[in-house]
């Protein structure tokens, strides 16, 4: 987060209806949308707003493989060459018995990996403060946010115009 | 009111409700100051905890041989109750992981409650081995970490080591997947909230926002999460089946082990999730989140779990026949007609004769006899650990060593006392967190709820008709 104000113009829609319709609009009229909030995961709107699938599972798969590798290998390492000992005449490199902890390892790597990934990469965390535009966000308001720091006033009109045209129950200003 | 709602289904939420209906119904319980109920449920929670904490202290400061534990049966109370409180928290897992993999809309109604009991139930499940250890301040042992002995590692060939890792590895992914659903669900509350309460829910939600790319990934992670967890929530029971089956005891050593131990576990805890379910929804004021459907889908899945498990006792049977093994068929005669016999009565009428009353839709649907199953079945799968593990025990292979098992007053304490632990954590839950996944119930309103707006959508479905009447 930069430490400067940044003046958001934003409006708040009622349903998600609205909004899906109200980006579709923005972008016939090319105006660029900075941030869009939402009560809950909203369906059809990250092909309208052009965001690229997650990576988070290809990460999960690498920390998974990782988990896979650690377990087995320091395993086979234990018993074959650190301490080798013989239980129930089984060999010391005995493979199936090894399955079970490797397979936990893997999903505990995927998972923890994959879990801190996404709050370091969302920039969430235990502490973290964001200002929010609206308390209702997570409520039930659905809000189109556009960066207008030091933009024209004729280009905030034209916003203006746009999101109470196109449905916004509510149309405000602030400085975060 | 005439609600427009899906003719296939039948609406998951029900009364109507608005996105900020739905935020107030399932946050303001966190908001108010707590009922007379609860506060009653709290005290007799806290006081079954200090039972737990004392029988524990107890048995820590004099040793297991507080216990009646003995040199033919070493293994009993401690080891039924983990296992039965591990597999109490296999439900949460299901339904949150397998259910949203297969698309089950209902899951978003149950699934908070369900996983936060997942994690007690481990918590109470994991405490059992800990105390039996003995001399549990060498618990650390268990983990293989570089030490002064050589460095001598654990044996990871033992099925009891595979348990530290199977377990480790659940209640950590189980908490992850929890808490990172909740984070949302935190924002929610802390936007409604002033003060120092708005400061401890921020904490708590990690500073959400609600941006599309945030639940853009929120939602890929939930999914690979769901993934990951599926094989999981099988391995766990199963590794806890492979306690047993890869021993040398007659009446263990079984491969059927796994998958009975598994649908058991599901089949266990679906039942304490409809025990609490039934309990949260009226003391909250939840049913039009956790509706009848909700209820009877989970019986459903209590019937063809103890369906399963009923034929895996039979199996059992025929297969310690069949096998012509004499070892083998006397541990099962032993079961059914020995010292232990009224364990293994228990066990079949409540595991796999009463839920069969779930064939009738009218029972399926009622509140009072899903209540009362769901207890029935918790005591049945009580009874069947306890069957497995003390009456194959003292019945070994020298007549010589063959003994008897009664719990003492400290094992007594110790179970009921990991009742009010449990309890205590889950009531404790109800006022924190919202008790229902507030942004998931959102997102499915209008494709599950009685608002629905798809195709044909001023048809009625034939419940709501009679509701209306």
């Amino acid at each position: 987060m930069s430490k400067e104000n940044k003046e958001v113009l934003y409006g708040l829609y009622d349903d998600e209806e609205y909004l899906l319709k109200a980006v579709d609009q923005a972008k016939a009229e090319h105006l660029e949308i900075s941030e869009v909030f939402t009560p809950f995961p909203v369906h059809g709107l990250d092909p309208k707003l052009g965001l690229a699938e997650s990576r988070l599972h290809i990460a999960g798969f690498v920390y998974g493989a990782l988990g896979t590798l650690t377990a087995f290998l320091f395993m086979t390492w234990v018993f074959t060459r650190d301490w080798p000992i013989i239980f129930g005449g089984k060999p010391y490199f005995s493979a199936p018995a090894f399955i079970p902890i490797t397979f936990e390892l893997t999903v505990l790597f995927a998972a923890v990996g994959m879990v801190v990934s996404f709050y370091i990469v969302c920039g969430l965390g235990p502490g973290v403060v964001n200002k929010t535009l609206d308390d209702r966000i997570t409520d039930d308001k659905f809000c189109i946010a556009f960066d207008v720091t030091g933009a024209e006033p004729t280009f905030i009109d034209k916003v203006k115009g746009f999101l109470s045209q196109s449905g916004a129950s509510e149309v405000n200003t602030k400085s975060i | 009111m005439s609600a427009v709602v899906s003719p296939i289904r039948e609406p998951l939420v029900t009364g109507g409700k608005s996105y900020h209906q739905i935020t107030e119904d399932i946050c303001s319980p966190t908001e108010r100051t707590p009922s007379a109920a609860w506060v009653l449920a709290f005290i007799v929670a806290v006081t079954g905890l200090a039972l737990f904490v004392f029988g524990v202290a107890w048995t820590i400061w004099k040793g297991i041989g507080s216990w009646n534990l003995n040199r033919t049966i070493g293994w009993s109370w401690d080891i039924t109750n983990f296992v039965w409180w591990v597999g109490i928290g296999h439900a949460g897992t299901l339904i949150s992981a397998i259910l949203l993999l297969f698309r089950q809309k209902w899951r978003t109604g149950v699934n908070r409650a369900a996983e936060a009991m997942t994690i007690f139930a481990v918590i109470c499940a994991g405490q059992f081995p800990l105390i039996h250890m003995g001399r549990i301040w060498l618990a650390f042992f268990i983990f293989p970490y570089p030490n002064t002995r050589g460095p001598l590692w654990v044996n990871f060939n033992s099925p009891l080591l595979w348990d530290v890792f199977a377990i480790s590895t659940y209640f950590t992914v189980s908490l992850l997947f929890w808490y990172t659903g909740l984070v949302p669900d935190f924002a929610t509350v802390r936007d409604r909230a002033k003060g120092i309460r708005r400061k401890i829910y921020n904490l708590l939600s990690f500073g959400w926002t609600g941006s599309a790319k945030h639940w853009q990934r929120w939602e890929a992670l939930s999914l690979v999460l769901a993934g990951l967890a599926t094989p999981l929530v099988l391995s766990v029971h199963t590794i806890v089946s492979f306690d047993f089956a890869t021993s040398v005891i007659p009446g263990w050593h079984t491969t059927i082990f796994p998958p009975y131990f598994v649908a058991g576990a599901i089949f266990s805890g679906f039942a304490m999730v409809q025990t609490l379910m039934i309990m949260t929804r009226k003391i909250l004021k939840l049913e039009d989140y956790i509706t009848l459907a909700h209820i009877e889908s989970m019986n459903k899945v209590i019937l063809a779990t103890g369906t399963i498990v009923g034929v895996a006792y039979l199996t059992e049977l025929f297969i310690a026949w069949y096998s012509g093994y004499i070892y083998e068929q006397f541990a099962f005669y032993n079961r059914v007609l020995g010292p232990y016999y009224w364990s293994y009565i228990g066990m079949m009428s409540c595991n796999v004769l009463s839920p069969q009353i779930f064939w009738w839709r009218s029972l399926r649907r009622n509140i009072f006899v899903t209540f009362v199953m769901s207890i029935f079945v918790n005591i049945g799968m009580w009874f069947e650990r306890f069957v497995i593990i003390a009456t194959t025990l003292a019945r070994d292979y020298l007549p010589s060593s063959w003994s008897y098992y009664v719990p003492t007053w400290v094992e007594i304490i110790i179970f009921i006392g990991s009742l009010g632990l449990f309890f205590t954590l889950y009531l404790i839950f109800v006022r924190v967190a919202p008790v229902v996944a507030v942004a998931e119930i959102k997102s499915i309103l209008k494709s599950g709820g009685d608002q629905y707006v798809g195709p044909e959508a001023n048809r009625t479905h034939a419940s709501t008709k009679e509701a209306a009447h």
